[in-house]
């Protein structure tokens, strides 16, 4: 996970996208211990100035807690992961419809799309 | 930290820096990015005080600059010119003895960390293990100040990576400034605090690389690319 930030958004910002991405698929557990900044930092090939200000804004929406002296966590608060969880998908899916609007879809359109392509999914997993 | 005032550097006739204004303060990565010819380098040598500025005033923590500076700034120059009968750690210990700031503690995990065979005899070394062996020598002086020329240019991508992560490893971001002239920016971007550009001996502009991100979203690289149509 060295590589590429895009260019048009804060890389602190981009790098607390992935923590949240870590959290929500469950590879960093509620209570588990994130990086040192600097060992972070040297993970990303990201300035641990900028590491720093990605756990202070982590940190800011109670997703992650400093403890003095011993680092920084996930938190234990689960409803606070709840909470992130159902943002973070209300935000993916408000992207997609924005997107599919843009295309000129109505919204019966993308209802019936979604759930058809979610079926033969299911179908293609089952195999 | 670190303060140019109205610095003009002439070469004979030819202007190389015009009226430069600078501050750079500790505790950042700061990129001196621009094409061939366009002052950074000069711009690392005032600062060093291997050159003197032919009008205007640089100051580092207050003080004047002169040859005293080196007991402040580590300087990592363009050309590598060290003696090829040394291996790797003889080396190291003839630097040991140069600054009385090195620690070679530092210096022995910055080599190991990049690999270095410390019996290796320096004639002997890839270009690659001599651009890292530059990288051990100029961090492992505990000064406030490490300037780097170029440290990234003409090595291959493995190397320019074990060179970005020895500096995000072993630069002391509480108590130092950093320096770096490059043409690789992509690779260095990510830990960069602040990108000056230069072009024809003056600078063309002096950002925070997130707040350029956040208010422009823009990258340096393009960033660089309007600046240098701008300035046309």
């Amino acid at each position: 996970m060295t590589d590429t930030f895009h260019s048009s958004t804060p890389i602190y910002s981009q790098l607390a996208e992935r923590i949240n991405k870590q959290i929500l698929r469950g590879e960093l557990k509620p209570g588990d211990k994130l990086p040192s900044v600097r060992e972070m930092g040297i993970q990303v090939n990201v300035n641990p100035n900028t590491v720093q200000r990605t756990y202070r804004e982590l940190e800011g929406m109670m997703i992650v807690e400093s403890r003095r002296g011993q680092g920084t966590f996930v938190t234990e608060n689960q409803s606070i992961l709840n909470d992130m969880r159902e943002r973070l998908k209300r935000e993916e899916i408000s992207q997609f419809v924005v997107s599919m609007h843009d295309m000129g879809y109505a919204d019966e359109e993308i209802e019936a799309g979604l759930q058809k392509f979610l079926a033969n999914r299911k179908g293609d997993d089952d195999e | 930290m670190i303060n140019l005032e109205q610095v003009t550097k002439r070469y004979m006739n030819k202007i190389a820096l015009q009226n430069i204004n600078l501050e750079l303060t500790k505790g950042k990565i700061i990129g001196l990015v621009g094409e061939n010819g366009s002052g950074k380098s000069t711009t690392l040598k005032l600062i060093a005080g291997l050159i003197h500025p032919s009008k205007g005033t640089i100051t580092v923590n207050g003080e004047a600059v002169d040859r005293r500076i080196a007991s402040q700034v580590s300087y990592l120059s363009e050309l590598d010119e060290y003696y090829g009968f040394y291996n790797v750690r003889q080396t190291i210990n003839y630097f040991a003895e140069q600054f009385s700031d090195f620690n070679l503690q530092k210096a022995d995990e910055i080599r190991a960390f990049m690999n270095l065979d410390p019996n290796a005899k320096l004639k002997q070394l890839s270009k690659g293990n001599r651009g890292r062996l530059k990288i051990v020598l100029t961090l492992a002086r505990e000064v406030p100040i490490i300037l780097m020329d170029e440290p990234l240019s003409g090595l291959d991508p493995m190397v320019r990576d074990s060179i970005v992560k020895g500096l995000i490893s072993f630069i002391d971001l509480e108590n130092q400034v950093v320096v770096i002239t490059t043409h690789e920016i992509k690779e260095i971007e990510t830990i960069l605090d602040e990108v000056i550009a230069i072009k024809d001996g003056s600078i063309i502009g002096h950002h925070h690389v997130e707040q350029l991100r956040i208010e422009q979203n823009m990258g340096i690289v393009e960033w660089m690319t309007s600046m240098y149509e701008n300035s046309r």
